[in-house]
Formats: C-alpha cells, sequence, structure tokens
C-alpha cells in the first residue's frame, strides 16, 4: 500500500527538491547572519531564531553548486534532525505537496550537480516534474565538518 | 504506562523525604530522646511507603514498613534508640537511595532487602542488645496478644473474611521438648503439616527465623484451617519431639480485640503528636510576647522551628529547567523588541509613547532580575548530603568529625549546583582522610580528639567562593615536594624556586598521591587533578592554603552563573565580538611604533614585562579591518594563568552583562569562540575564547 508523504518544495538553480515536512521547523525570510570564522565557506554564520542561536549553512555551497547572490526569494529552511538544529539557505521555497511512496525512485548517480549520497530519492510529479529528497542526515553529517575544518588548519 | 507521568514527581518527592530522614536521623543520633525528631521521622517514612506502594515498587514500600514499625515503637516509647537501631535504619536509608537511583535509571527499583528487613523485624522483637527490657515491658500487659503477635490491617482483613465464609481460624502455639536436637525440622514438619490443610497467615517468630534455628522451644501462628480443631491438635502431636499444642479457636470477637489494641497503639501516638502540637502552639506565642527564655519554651522551640521549616518548604514549585531556558529565551526577544520600541520613540518624540516605553523598560529590567534569579538555587542542595558522608566516613576511619556549614543559603545557577557535588565529595573526603587525624594523634598533638571540618559558602562580587577547612595536620611540604619530584611533576630545579602556595598546588597535579596507605576513600592518586579540571571547566578557581599541624583550607572561586558572564563588546570592523571581562587585564591604547619584532614574532614591553601582541582581525580573518595602518590601536591585555597577552581591536564599543548561548550542536566546539550572545538590536555577536588567543 503505497503512502502519503508531504513535503516541503524548495528551489536551487533549475531544480525542485523536497525534504519531509516532520523534519522542517519554520521558513524563515532571510535575516542577518553572523560569521563564524574558522568554518567551511559553506557555513554562514548563525542568525538568531527568537532567542536561540541557530548555524545556517548555503545548502548551493554544501553540495558545492555556484553559489549565488541572496534575492528576494531566498529562505532559510530550519530543520531539525538527530538533535541538529540548522539552517538552509535556498533560492525559493514556496510549496508543500503530498506525493506517494511508490512514485520515489532511488536517484541516479549524480542529480543536478549533487552526489548520490546526500539524496534518499527522486519522485515523478505529473508528467515532467521531477522532485530531488533529501538525505538529510547525510546532508548534516558532521563528520565531513570536521575533515574540512582540520583540512583548513 | 500512564503511572509515568507521575514518576518523576515520585522520584523528586521520594528524594527529599529520603533527604529529611537522612537529616533528622543525624539529629536524632545527637539527641536520642527527643521524640520529636522521631514523629517527624515517622511521617516522612510513612509517606514514602505510602508513595512507593502507590507507585508499585514493593521492596522499597516493605522496607520502609519495617522501618516505620521500628520507629513506631521507638516514638511510643517502648523501645529505645541505640547504635544497633541507628546503624540498621541509616543502611535501610542507603538501600532505599539505591533503589530510588535505580528507579531513576529507568530499573525496577527491585533489591534484595530481606536481609535488612530481618534486621529491623529483630529490633521490633526486641531482639537487639538493649532493647528488649523497653519491649517486653509493654507486652506483658496484654497478655494474650503480645505486640510482636499483632496483625497488620492486611492480615486481618484476611482473617475476617475467612471466618466470614465459613473457615476456622485458629492461635496454634505449638512447644517443641527440651531435648529435641533439631528444633527446626521438627517446626518445619509442623509447617509442612499446616500448609496442607489450610494457610498460616502470621507467624512468629517468622518462618525465615524458625527456617534458621532462631526461636526458642516455641512458636505460634494465626492459621486459616479448613479440619476441626480437634483433627488439627491430633494430626500436630504426631509429629515427634512435640511437648504440647495449644490451638485456640479465633472468632470475630478476638480478632475486634486484636484491632482494638493496635488502635491503641496508633491512638496514643496521635495522642503524642497532638500534645506536642499543642505545646509548641502555646508556647510559641507566649515566647514572642514575653521573650523571656523560659526553660520550657526553650525545650518547644526546636519542635516550632521544625514546623516553621514544614510550612516553608511547601512555597515552592517544582517547574522544569527547559521551561526555564523558553522563558529566558523568550524574554530576551522582549529585550530585543524594546530596544527597538525605544528606537521608534525617539524617533516619534511623542511624549506620552516615550513614558509608556520608558515604563516597559523599568518593568522589563525589574523582570530580568527575576527570570536570572529563577534559575539560581541555594547550595544547601548539594551541602545537604555532606552530614551523612561525614559520619559514615568517621566511622569507618575511626575518627571523631564534626561537620560545620555555614552560608547554605548561598545562591548559585543551577547548571553550577549540578556540576560542582563531585568536586566538593572528592575535597570533603581528601580532607577527612587525609586533612583529620586519628584521636589519639590529636591528643597527642594537643588538640581535641573532635577533628572539625568546616563548610562554608559565600557571595563576593561577582562570584560565590566554597571552603573547605580542616583542623588536621596540615600539607607536608617537604614531602609533597619529594613525591611530585620522585613521580616526575616537576624537577629538583623548579621545586627549590617554587614558593608554598605554589607547593601546595602541587597535590592538584595529575597522577599525584601523598598517602602513604591507598584507602578506598580517597588517595588512589587520581581525584585532585580531576576535582581542578571540573571546576575549571565551570569557569572557576581551586587554591589551598596550609600550615602544617593547624590545617588546609581549599577555597573553590565560582562564577555566579553560567548563562550571564560580564564582558566587554569590541569592534573588528563591521562585526562585533565579545571578549569575557574575567580575562582582561586592562584595557589600553598601544602606538604603533611599540610593537617590536621579536624573532617574527610581535612584542611589546608591558610594565617590566614583554608580552606577544596578538591581532584579533588577523586569527579571526576579519573581512574588512587590520589595524595595520593605524598609529595606534585599541587593545586589550588579557591573562591566561601568569601568561598574559596584548590584543589588538578595532574599537571597544561598550561593556555589559551579555546572555551566554552555545552557537549549537552542528558546529561543535570551535577553538576561538566560546559561544554567542544576542544583542540589543537582534543581531548576534561572537564570544571570543581569550584562553585561545594565548599559546
Amino acid at each position: 500500500m503505497a503512502e502519503e508523504l508531504k513535503v516541503i518544495v524548495f528551489a536551487l538553480g533549475q531544480e525542485e527538491y523536497g525534504i519531509e515536512v516532520d523534519k522542517v521547523r519554520t521558513i524563515e525570510r532571510m535575516m542577518p547572519i553572523t560569521r563564524v570564522p574558522k568554518t567551511p565557506a559553506f557555513v554562514k554564520g548563525v542568525i538568531n531564531l527568537r532567542g536561540i542561536v541557530i548555524p545556517v549553512i548555503d545548502l548551493r555551497g554544501r553540495f558545492g553548486l555556484e553559489e549565488t547572490a541572496e534575492s528576494d526569494n531566498s529562505r532559510i529552511i530550519i530543520v531539525a534532525v538527530n538533535e541538529l538544529e540548522v539552517g538552509f539557505i535556498v533560492d525559493s521555497a514556496n510549496d508543500v505537496i503530498d506525493i506517494m511512496d511508490d512514485t520515489i525512485d532511488v536517484p541516479p548517480e549524480v542529480v543536478g550537480g549533487i552526489k548520490a549520497k546526500y539524496l534518499s530519492g527522486v519522485a515523478k510529479i505529473g508528467d515532467n516534474r521531477l522532485l530531488i529528497l533529501l538525505n538529510l542526515s547525510e546532508v548534516l553529517n558532521r563528520s565531513e565538518i570536521i575533515q574540512l575544518e582540520q583540512f583548513g588548519e | 504506562m500512564e503511572m509515568n507521568q507521575y514518576l518523576s514527581i515520585f522520584i523528586d518527592e521520594a528524594g527529599e523525604h529520603l533527604q529529611s530522614l537522612n537529616e533528622n536521623m543525624l539529629k536524632l543520633e545527637q539527641a536520642p530522646e527527643d521524640i520529636g525528631i522521631v514523629q517527624v521521622i515517622f511521617r516522612s517514612a510513612h509517606t514514602l511507603k505510602g508513595m512507593s506502594a502507590t507507585m508499585g515498587f514493593e521492596d522499597l514500600a516493605s522496607l520502609t514498613h519495617d522501618m516505620e514499625n521500628v520507629l513506631d515503637l521507638v516514638r511510643n516509647e517502648k523501645l529505645k534508640m541505640n547504635s544497633t537501631i541507628f546503624d540498621t535504619i541509616f543502611q535501610c536509608l542507603d538501600s532505599l537511595e539505591g533503589m530510588v537511583q535505580d528507579v531513576v535509571n529507568g530499573g525496577t527499583g527491585k533489591a534484595d532487602v530481606s536481609a535488612l528487613v530481618e534486621q529491623l523485624k529483630a529490633i521490633v522483637r526486641g531482639e537487639a542488645p538493649g532493647s528488649s527490657a523497653a519491649a517486653s515491658a509493654s507486652a506483658s500487659d496484654k497478655p494474650m496478644v503480645a505486640t510482636e503477635m499483632l496483625l497488620d490491617q492486611y492480615q486481618l482483613s484476611v482473617l475476617e473474611q475467612s471466618i466470614d465464609s465459613g473457615l476456622s481460624v485458629f492461635h496454634v502455639e505449638v512447644f517443641i521438648r527440651d531435648d529435641c536436637v533439631l528444633k527446626a525440622v521438627r517446626a518445619y514438619m509442623v509447617f509442612d503439616l499446616l500448609e496442607k490443610n489450610g494457610e498460616v497467615v502470621k507467624s512468629h517468630p517468622s518462618v525465615q527465623d524458625i527456617e534458621q534455628d532462631k526461636f526458642e522451644k516455641s512458636f505460634s501462628v494465626y492459621y486459616i484451617s479448613r479440619i476441626s480443631q480437634e483433627e488439627l491438635t491430633a494430626s500436630i502431636l504426631k509429629v515427634s519431639e512435640i511437648e504440647s499444642v495449644t490451638v485456640l479457636p479465633v472468632d470475630r470477637s478476638v480478632l475486634e480485640e486484636l484491632d482494638q489494641s493496635k488502635e491503641a497503639t496508633s491512638q496514643q501516638s496521635f495522642q503524642a503528636v497532638r500534645e506536642t502540637a499543642a505545646g509548641a502552639a502555646a508556647t510559641a506565642p507566649s515566647g514572642a510576647e514575653a521573650a523571656k527564655p523560659a526553660a520550657k519554651a526553650a525545650d518547644a522551640a526546636p519542635r516550632t522551628a521544625a514546623a516553621g521549616g514544614a510550612a516553608a518548604s511547601g512555597r515552592t514549585i517544582r517547574v522544569d529547567i527547559e521551561r526555564l531556558d523558553t522563558l529566558m529565551n523568550l524574554f530576551s526577544e522582549l529585550l530585543i523588541d524594546r530596544a527597538r520600541l525605544e528606537q521608534l520613540a525617539s524617533e516619534v518624540r511623542r511624549g506620552d509613547l516615550t513614558e509608556t516605553v520608558e515604563h516597559m523598560a523599568r518593568v522589563s529590567s525589574d523582570l530580568q532580575n527575576i527570570v536570572l534569579k529563577l534559575r539560581m538555587v541555594p547550595v544547601e542542595s548539594v551541602f545537604n548530603r555532606f552530614p551523612r558522608m561525614v559520619r559514615d566516613l568517621a566511622k569507618s576511619l575511626d575518627k571523631k568529625l564534626d561537620l560545620v556549614i555555614t552560608g547554605a543559603e548561598t545562591e548559585l545557577d543551577r547548571t553550577v549546583i549540578d556540576e560542582i557535588g563531585d568536586p566538593l565529595v572528592h575535597l570533603i573526603r581528601n580532607s577527612v582522610d587525609h586533612g583529620v587525624e586519628q584521636p589519639a594523634a590529636r591528643a597527642a598533638a594537643g588538640k581535641s580528639e573532635t577533628g572539625t571540618v568546616q563548610l562554608r559558602a559565600f557571595h563576593s562580587g561577582n562570584h560565590v567562593f566554597i571552603e573547605i577547612e580542616d583542623d588536621g595536620g596540615g600539607i607536608n611540604r617537604p614531602k609533597v615536594t619529594e613525591i611530585a619530584i620522585k613521580r616526575g611533576v616537576i624537577t629538583q630545579e623548579e621545586a627549590k624556586k617554587l614558593s608554598d602556595d605554589e607547593l601546595n598546588m602541587l597535590i592538584f597535579a595529575p597522577g599525584f598521591s601523598t598517602a602513604d596507605k591507598i584507602s578506598d576513600i580517597s588517595g588512589r592518586g587520581v581525584g585532585l587533578d580531576v576535582v581542578k579540571s571540573k571546576i575549571e571547566s565551570l569557569g572557576g578557581s581551586v587554591s589551598v592554603t596550609s600550615e602544617l599541624g593547624k590545617g588546609s583550607r581549599f577555597t573553590i572561586q565560582l562564577p555566579l552563573t553560567l548563562s550571564i558572564i560580564s564582558a566587554m563588546l569590541i569592534k573588528l570592523g563591521s562585526e562585533k565580538f565579545a571578549i569575557p571581562l574575567s580575562s582582561i587585564v586592562e584595557t589600553a591604547a598601544i602606538r604603533r611604533d611599540e610593537i617590536r619584532d621579536l624573532q617574527g614574532n610581535k612584542v611589546i614591553q608591558y610594565r617590566n614585562s614583554v608580552i606577544p601582541v596578538v591581532s584579533l582581525a588577523e586569527v579571526l580573518n576579519s573581512p574588512d579591518y587590520r589595524e595595520d595602518g593605524e598609529a595606534e590601536t585599541e587593545t586589550v591585555i588579557i591573562r591566561k594563568g601568569d601568561k598574559m597577552a596584548a590584543v589588538l581591536v578595532d574599537e571597544f564599543i561598550t561593556q555589559g552583562e551579555v546572555v551566554l548561548k552555545t552557537l549549537g550542536n552542528y558546529l561543535g566546539n570551535q577553538k576561538l569562540i566560546s559561544g554567542a550572545t544576542i544583542l540589543g538590536d537582534g543581531q548576534v555577536a561572537l564570544i571570543v575564547d581569550p584562553n585561545s588567543l594565548i599559546k
């Protein structure tokens, strides 16, 4: 029996991505970000989310895509996974949709320049719309940051 | 399970009752005649029993139940406290604590308490030395129903129901022949027979005691029988070596009598409670009016005080610490909005708006004080376990000790309180074990046999101090030096240069222990260095002063709170950073030409010493500021231990209290940044860790 999955849809460049709705705390407009020195380039810094300090990363930078200047559509999606709370900077976030889990396929090796290990699947919506689902625990894998930090020294 | 929601309440309250039991037992040990204290202990034990039974922790309940039986005899003056009873009850408390701890850790709170239960039962039966006289005296005036054969409510109701349903109930007393060699075997045969034909409700002595041969020549049971009185008598007599047996039928009237005799005992105790209360009530007003310390008023005073204490503890509520954190976060949000409103009001320039905003500012700063105070807890919650610990330590070491606690009301942040317990335990154990000498040695040194350990807490400035002082032997500095050199902590040459205080601090070095013998209390060579690093991780420091033959004093200095620190806000171009004030020696402006180059390292002359210069902008990779072009640069002189450094910054903004926040789990521990804070304009400013700037 196929089950329904509610996902938040956001865009990075031409591609559309999805994160399960229960992992998203809020979606915020861009706000001032305080730089944290000696962190990987994709870590943009920390923000004050109603009294709580939360790190923010640029998803483009995280996936090795070219970083672009922020626009009016840019959003910060605050996700909470494995006791980590992190904000993702995305080009835009404007939809919540239901997808059936039997429409999700195993991701091909490289989608939109993103390594397959960061993805949990690709869902087909309608005839020509593809939604890339993120594997959040891999995206937020701390061991990779630690490696990058050591590399920077 | 739906009980889960009550579990945390149970754990908290059980902890409190155990604490109060411990405290009052210690008080009682000082004044064994004070029945008032026994009453308090009894009530605590009773409540604990009820709670445990409700939550289904049967072992907890059964142990407290038997403790209660002992205490009941004591408060009715049928039993006098003696050291055996004290030790047994203290053991029970330990066992109870263990069980509660098990529950805390998600266990079932089960433990084998049968040994302790037996000990308690033995005390109730009056078998403990020194208590038999009182117990038997009370038993003698009720001929048939001996105190020890009193049935509890449950057993009574079982018997009642059996009678109602037509079964016969007997009180059977069996006498075994004097020349019988294996009494226990005969008794076992009788029990076997009884079990076949009915049910034994209560036996005296207990079945275990009988099995272990712990009885004289007779035993008695309450028995629900399926066979008649004659049959029962005959069948018991068939067992060899039985001298005689008396079988008395028990009917409702006998049961009522039994119940009443129990009632009478509790009635008596109620009477006692009422009298105590009345006495206290009567003396309190008269004492206040007359203020003449009459002998009677003085006698009643401790009881009145105890009653007052109980009332005070009732005026608090429990709040989850997370809720307080949420409150704190919401409040800092409010502060940010306040700053914005103030900004707007100054732009709009309307009298009543400005007034309202000003009023709001005043209210919110009061609110801030209260919110911060909510996190403060008296150190009492840590200190109150020490009297018991010192008592046990002193007993096991054969030392005589007084623990004097002062300043237990001093308040500390909850997070510090949670962490400070273990280091304190270690230091106190250290003082008791290594500091205070054996009574004989003390007498020889011309000191009183009883050693004193003082535990003090007090406020001073932005810090709380906790001192542990003993009047023992003090630190033997030559010996410390010798060991330190032997263990490779320092070299001979270094040792010569050290001051007395520095030599004392050697005992905090890793892998150091001066104890000649290894005891299980302290002295494994791990410990004091752990204490030191723990205290330092809390942002505090520890030091020791000592005089040989007179004693030592350990002083712990702790920050008032971990969530708020005093900091200097500085600017580097467009970015703002905070530097904790505790590390700042002073601020200065230094000229570019004062900075010299010493083998590639920049240094300046600072008060007769040469200290390194650190460019904060360079260390933090500031995107839009470098001090290179300036003729004169603002500088913060920081200190870490005895090392100092001059940190170049762009501009000082202000100094003040900032709320400390973590950067979140994702970024983990940063080397240069110890945390973040939220400024009045809602922006996040990072807090620089000055220790990382000094190599």
